[in-house]
């Protein structure tokens, strides 16, 4: 049962307006994120993120954040250098195709007012996280793409959320992909935050990987050291499709990924890559979940961690295994390492298994910079701080090679390498 | 070139090294024989740097400057270099990869021009030839998944990329075949010169028939309790350490 305050904090952040496209949808949604109330840190999926205590203290206003004023200037500077593709700003939020590009075809962008897919809300379900259910009570608008049958989308297409708060308010935004049969794409995403401010970002994004599709989803978290984010993002995985998802967190007040594939089909393969590179105090909540539901499908997963000062890390990976996926193949790996005596990772797999012919493997592990290492490379000439870079940028790389385009890896690894060659 | 005045070394409070004294010219070879634990690669270590071991007396000269003043790389950027005994498998990072920083830091520090891609590949090239190592192996992440023997020879071809003037080579023999023997020996006859030094540490007097040393030290209980040319070494091989020891022993005594 939530709280007497837990209630009062719930309701400032479900706010009292309709403005919803989708009111019916709403209020039913806000119903069942009353109901559940906001995550207690006993509660076992929360356990290691006290996001309850940490909205109630830096979100101050709980009002909708505004539309800012955004110029194309500062949408071009945005995007990573050498990017040929199209892409789409998202304004606190809610999408700004007057801002976006659009260069090529074969797929549809358009406001989910506009089309109102019947798919919304049928991949990320409310009762699962309140936070999805607090997203779908509260977004005004949010963006609907759909890939057409057999189409090849060449170039990624990039989505640049531009975060803005003036007093600690709150942001929600909501996508919708559908991938149809054979259809291939890639999506980027970067969340920027515009000033130091603190916010609450609020992300749902839904994705449908239609059979023998391949699509991938790259995202770049690097906001402001006030920022707080909560990220819901699930795939259904249809028969003989592809997926990717890459999650590169380099930045935050306290972020909490909730990553969910769920594999519908013989065939299917889902893939799950992520960096988390923090220091200050920022806190980095990955849980992933990957739902093995049909023979003959393959998931792959490789989460790693740089931890420096006395920033936090959470890695809980589940591996659910059902009776009919016989013939499974299940990857994780978590590997961690801490830089600092202060700074923490709290890393579980999860695995479930029911089925008996399977294939699933899982390992963990943290440490240090392996001294003897460093001290080869030192013998060989190589400073100290250099060596160290070259070790960790070598141990990140391996999760950066996933991303499929090329300016965007390359923009992530700009940004991973200043890191390494710095603080961390 | 290299000079070292009764040092003593030691790990977590034991002393190891009990009061070397060493004297090391240009174009000289010195070979550094021993028992198991008699402080051989301990000393090898001290030289190149490594922080486990905290040096209680004695000093050494390299090059008229302090080395133990030096931190490992400026050692390594100095002239000083150290073929591990254990070399390390660093994944991601690739000999190539880390090879070329390292040469450009050294020269830097030398003074010299860096060298750019295309030179720095025909240098390697020259050099992968000394040692008959492939270049696909030096792509791949640093020793790993490398034979005994391939290790070894990335150390000696490594050697050959940073041109150091005092190398040493720390039991670079142990759990080699004869061909490898051959090949790595070979590499580093082929980089000595009027002007560099070598310090073979080695248990075994096998390899001192392909890098023949003008002088052979027997190290024992952290000092060196006897020092001859290459026919010690023979005599070594013939009549084991115990002698050695006996003397040692009834010296200290």
């Amino acid at each position: 049962m939530a709280s007497a305050t837990q209630i009062d904090h719930l309701e400032l952040l479900l706010g009292q307006d309709s403005s919803s496209s989708f009111p019916e949808m709403a209020s039913s949604a806000r119903e069942q994120a009353l109901a559940a109330g906001l995550p207690a840190v006993k509660e076992e999926e929360y356990k290691f993120t006290a996001i309850q205590r940490k909205i109630e203290k830096s979100i101050s206003d709980f009002g909708r954040a505004k539309v800012l004023e955004l110029t194309p200037e500062q949408v071009a500077a945005a995007l990573p250098e050498g990017f040929d593709g199209d892409y789409i700003v998202f304004n606190n939020g809610i999408p700004e195709l007057n801002l976006s590009s659009f260069g090529q075809e074969g797929y549809t962008a358009t406001l989910l007012s506009g089309s109102r897919p019947e798919k919304l809300g049928k991949v990320a379900k409310n009762e699962k996280d309140v936070f999805t259910a607090i997203n779908t009570a509260s977004f005004i608008d949010g963006l609907h793409i759909e890939v057409a049958k057999n189409q090849q989308i060449e170039k990624p297409i990039h989505f640049l959320f531009f975060n803005q708060s003036n007093s600690g308010q709150v942001i929600n935004s909501r996508i919708l992909i559908e991938v149809e049969a054979n259809a291939e794409i890639s999506f980027l995403e970067n969340t920027v935050s515009v000033n130091d401010e603190s916010y609450f970002l609020n992300q749902v994004t839904e994705v449908i990987a239609a059979p023998n599709s391949k699509s991938s989803y790259s995202r770049l978290q690097n906001e402001s050291n006030q920022a707080i984010t909560v990220n819901n993002f699930e795939t259904d995985i249809h028969r003989d499709a592809v997926f990717t998802s890459n999650v590169i967190s380099l930045g935050g007040d306290m972020v909490r990924n909730n990553l969910t594939l769920n594999l519908l089909d013989s065939g299917c393969e889902g893939n799950m890559y992520g960096l988390y590179l923090l220091n200050g105090k920022t806190h980095v909540d990955n849980h992933t979940n990957v739902d093995h539901t049909k023979p003959h499908a393959e998931s792959n997963e490789l989460y790693k961690g740089i931890l420096a000062d006395s920033s936090r890390g959470v890695f809980n990976g589940k591996i659910f295994v059902r009776q009919d996926a016989q013939k499974t193949n299940a990857f994780q790996q978590n590997n961690n390492i801490l830089l600092s005596e202060d700074a923490t990772i709290n890393t579980k797999p999860q695995l479930e298994i029911w089925a008996d012919d399977v294939k699933c493997s899982h390992g963990c592990t943290t440490g240090q910079l392996d001294e003897e290492a460093l001290f080869y490379l030192q013998a060989r000439g190589l400073g100290k701080d250099q060596a160290k870079g070259l070790m960790l940028y070598a141990f990140a790389g391996e999760v950066l090679e996933h991303i499929p385009d090329e300016a965007f890896r390359n923009h992530a690894d700009a940004l991973v390498k200043e890191r390494l060659g710095t603080k961390i | 070139m290299l000079t070292i005045k009764n040092l003593h070394a030691s790990i977590e409070g034991n002393p190891i090294l009990k009061g070397i004294n060493l004297e090391v010219k240009a174009g000289e070879v010195h070979a550094i024989m021993g028992p198991n634990g008699s402080g051989k690669s301990t000393l090898a270590s001290v030289l190149a740097g490594r922080e486990e071991y905290e040096i209680t007396e004695g000093e050494v000269l390299f090059k008229n400057k302090d080395l133990l003043d030096l931190a490992p790389e400026d050692r390594a950027r100095e002239g000083v270099f150290l073929a591990f005994q254990y070399p390390v498998e660093i994944p991601g990072v690739s000999t190539t990869n880390f090879l070329r920083t390292a040469v450009n830091q050294v020269r830097e520090y030398r003074g010299q021009e860096p060298l750019d891609a295309v030179k720095f590949l025909s240098v390697m090239k020259e050099k992968m030839k000394l040692v008959e190592i492939d270049q696909k192996l030096l792509s791949r992440s640093l020793n790993e998944g490398f034979s005994g023997g391939e290790k070894k020879r990335n150390e000696i071809f490594q050697m050959a990329m940073l041109e150091p003037t005092l190398s040493i080579l720390d039991e670079t023999d142990s759990g080699l075949d004869i061909d490898a023997l051959r090949i790595v020996s070979n590499g580093v006859n082929k980089l000595k010169s009027a002007e560099t030094a070598t310090i073979v540490v080695t248990h075994y007097q096998r390899l001192l028939e392909y890098i023949v040393p003008d002088f052979v030290h027997v190290l024992y209980n952290g000092r060196i309790v006897k020092s001859g040319t290459k026919e010690l070494a023979l005599e070594l091989e013939e009549k084991g350490y115990d002698w050695i020891k006996e003397e040692a022993n009834a010296a200290s005594v």
